[in-house]
């Protein structure tokens, strides 16, 4: 089954982006494909290259990196939705004139389209909301 | 064939009401996150008009740590991230209410 | 993109207080402009979302009923409203910015099911 999954909520303050991440390390293992994960909303923070949790909570973004390299994922970051909450990758970072890119090594920030092109090629599309 | 998945406690009413009123025969339900609190017996009202063929499920990890293992209502299945994955494959679409 | 599945958006939140009301009709504009078939429903507080008189200059936001007004440009004409949530609020369709379709609760199960893919917001 080739599954994309759309991430609405804030790896810090929200349960749900823990979920997402569980379900794909899941479907993974379990031989199924993940074609792209799109994040939106305030989903977008966990491509801050700058988040540093706690020792004793999880660190989605280095979570999903790891997942991404192993399995060869598809990690989206809605470039509205980013740029607006301060993630930026070098060219956006250079186009508002802001002092450095923060865009975590991994995610790439791109437009709606590609959730569209997702929904269009996925098998199954499941949405972890806040 | 549908999955519908909540993640709220029965606090949120509306969203249960919109799902409940979204649901066709054969369609699954799958309680996660705070939706686990949904699956405590003293909610059994809000499930107990949906026909037999809707099935009831609450994802482990969410009851386990909530102090829930021993709380769920009889009217759910307990299953773990494994078997939510499966469900996803089984039905055709997943709807998610949060 | 040769797949073009249907998809049917289920908006519950009302506009303004929060910003899922626009990222919702984003989606669906994006979905449409990839030519994708889009609907969307408007069920519990989302049916606020159709007001008419909306004037939201003093929040300095986008107006959202400007954006519904649009959505026949890109060729989304279903949109669902059911009869029992309109009724909810005290609302006819007198009152609604755009023209859609009343429906019953019955009828959201069967919208589910003649989709490909269902988006909530």
């Amino acid at each position: 089954m080739k599954f994309s999954l759309v991430v609405h909520s804030s790896p810090i303050s929200q349960q749900s982006a823990a979920t997402a991440f569980r379900f794909a390390k899941t479907a993974l293992e379990a031989g199924h494909e993940i074609f792209r994960v799109f994040y939106y909303g305030d989903g977008v923070l966990v491509a801050n290259s700058q988040i540093a949790p706690p020792q004793d909570e999880i660190n989605l973004p280095e979570m999903w990196q790891a997942l991404a390299k192993q399995y060869d994922i598809d990690l989206v970051v809605c470039i509205a939705a980013a740029v607006k909450r301060g993630v930026l990758d070098d060219n956006e970072a250079k186009r508002y004139e802001k002092d450095a890119a923060n865009l975590a090594a991994g995610f790439e920030l791109s437009g709606l389209g590609q959730l569209a092109e997702a929904i269009a090629l996925s098998d199954r599309v499941i949405t972890f909301g806040a | 064939m549908t999955l519908h998945l909540l993640n709220k406690s029965p606090q949120s009413m509306s969203l249960y009401s919109n799902m409940l009123a979204s649901l066709s025969d054969n369609d699954s339900i799958l309680l996660i996150e705070d939706g686990a609190y949904g699956a405590l017996s003293a909610h059994n009202k809000i499930f107990k008009s949906l026909p037999d063929t809707v099935s009831l499920f609450v994802l482990r990890a969410d009851t386990e740590a909530r102090g829930l293992s021993e709380r769920v209502s009889a009217l759910f299945e307990v299953i773990d991230d494994n078997q939510f994955v499966e469900l996803t494959c089984q039905n055709v679409k997943v709807v998610s209410w949060y | 993109m040769s797949d073009k599945k249907s998809i049917l958006i289920i908006n519950q939140s009302a506009p303004y207080g929060s910003n899922k009301a626009r990222e919702s009709l984003d989606v669906a504009l994006t979905c449409a402009i990839f030519e994708m078939p889009v609907s969307l429903l408007f069920i519990g507080d989302g049916v606020l979302q159709l007001l008419n008189g909306q004037q939201p200059e003093a929040l300095q936001t986008k107006k959202h009923e400007a954006m519904l007004t649009a959505l026949p440009m890109y060729d989304i004409d279903c949109l669902y409203v059911t009869s029992s949530d309109l009724k909810q609020h005290g609302l006819q369709s007198e009152d609604l910015a755009v023209p859609v379709k009343i429906v019953e609760q019955k009828q959201i199960a069967s919208l589910i099911q003649q989709h490909d893919t269902v988006l909530t917001y």
